[in-house]
């Protein structure tokens, strides 16, 4: 009988797969943060440029 | 009215690509089309990474509202063959996790949008996603025939987002993009239900073809398009659109009636009569009918939004005819 504690290979990978896109995720959110708040210093109300 | 039989236990685990098609990606491209239409039709400058943010958030928006919509109707989802295989019917993800990604994303492409444009497009866009998942899938959608035309204002509301992204405000032209997706949307989902409507007869839900009859469906898709049909030309008396535009909504609107009156005359989403040899042919002519209305509503809509996206793009001059 398999562990039921224990996870397989295919769970592993999607569990891994999922980490990675997390940490992906969060660490483009912080970096669209940040450079949203350089863009807004830097134009006011960012009406500098055509689009 | 519940989502209470959501099969939500996980029979596969849950793969990245499992929480991407929560967010419906294929509804988010038409979305970000036509939100960034509006945006750019706006003719207000823009920084581009801000219009670009504007769009990510239209965008993170609607994919919100994909996944909240996934999340209560796993019930329905379960029961028709087109949705059968979306990841919390399959059991792949669980119901909380898609309600959970729902809430997170909604609240980021709000606030954001708030923070980096403005708060009557953050507030515009928080009102679409409550609408789309409140009154469109937790009520409409279960309860009446008219649930795509009222729950159509949620994909009708982009152009005016983007539009308010870029100036702070909503004039009547950015409504009247709106008012256009808006009388789209019935034609366009009738006459793709016209030939799936068993679907959503097994499942329960009150499309117009399973409560009303075909033929009423059919000249009710009629009725939308001989609106339709002028008011996508408006654009070109309101300074919005240029000649282009003015000649492809024009031909495009002239196809869109025609397609809309041979549906009409067709017995589309009739079932086949057993008591006559040709009852197969008939039925199966008449699903053509609702398919060609279905396919060239999408080529239609694209091409009035991409007409007016390039002409203002290109820096061409608006008619101005009234």
């Amino acid at each position: 009988m398999s562990d039921p504690v224990r996870e397989s290979e295919t769970e592993a990978k999607a569990r891994r797969g999922r980490n990675i896109a997390l940490a992906v995720g969060l660490f483009l959110f912080v970096l669209l943060i940040f450079v949203v708040t350089i863009v807004k210093l830097s134009t006011g109300n960012g009406a500098v440029r055509t689009f | 009215m519940s989502m209470a039989t959501a099969p939500t236990d996980v029979r596969a685990p849950a793969r990245w690509q499992d929480f991407v098609q929560l967010l419906k990606p294929r509804v988010m491209s038409l979305v970000v089309f036509t939100g960034l239409t509006g945006l750019v039709a706006s003719g207000q400058p823009v920084n581009g990474f801000l219009g670009a943010v504007a769009i990510l958030c239209i965008a993170v928006g609607a994919g919100a509202s994909g996944a909240l919509n996934m999340w209560y109707d796993a019930d329905i989802d379960a029961k028709m063959r087109r949705t059968r295989g979306r990841p919390v019917p399959a059991g792949r993800v669980q119901g909380s996790d898609a309600a959970g990604l729902g809430v997170v994303l909604s609240l980021f492409s709000v606030m954001l949008m708030g923070m980096a444009l403005n708060w009557l497009a953050a507030g515009l866009l928080a009102f679409t996603i409550i609408f789309y998942v409140v009154v469109y899938t937790m009520w409409l959608k279960r309860w009446t025939a008219q649930n795509i035309v009222i729950g159509g204002l949620a994909g009708a509301l982009p152009p005016v987002i983007g539009w308010a992204a870029a100036t702070g405000q909503a004039p009547l032209n950015a409504w009247l993009l709106c008012a256009i997706i808006f009388m789209w949307t019935p034609p366009h989902f009738w006459a793709l239900s016209l030939y799936t409507s068993e679907d959503y007869a097994k499942a329960g839900v009150p499309m117009m073809p399973v409560v009303r009859g075909a033929a009423y469906t059919r000249g009710q898709i009629l009725a939308y398009s001989l609106i339709l049909a002028p008011l996508g030309v408006a654009p070109a008396f309101t300074g919005l659109g240029g000649a282009a535009y003015l000649a492809v909504s024009g031909l495009g609107g002239l196809i869109f009636l025609l397609l809309a009156f041979r549906l009409y005359r067709s017995r589309a989403g009739e079932a086949a009569d057993p008591r006559r040899d040709d009852g197969l042919y008939d039925v199966a002519a008449g699903a053509k009918d609702a398919r060609n209305l279905f396919a060239f509503s999408i080529l239609y809509v694209a091409l009035l939004f991409a007409t007016l996206l390039v002409e203002h793009l290109a820096g061409l001059p608006a008619l101005e005819l009234v």
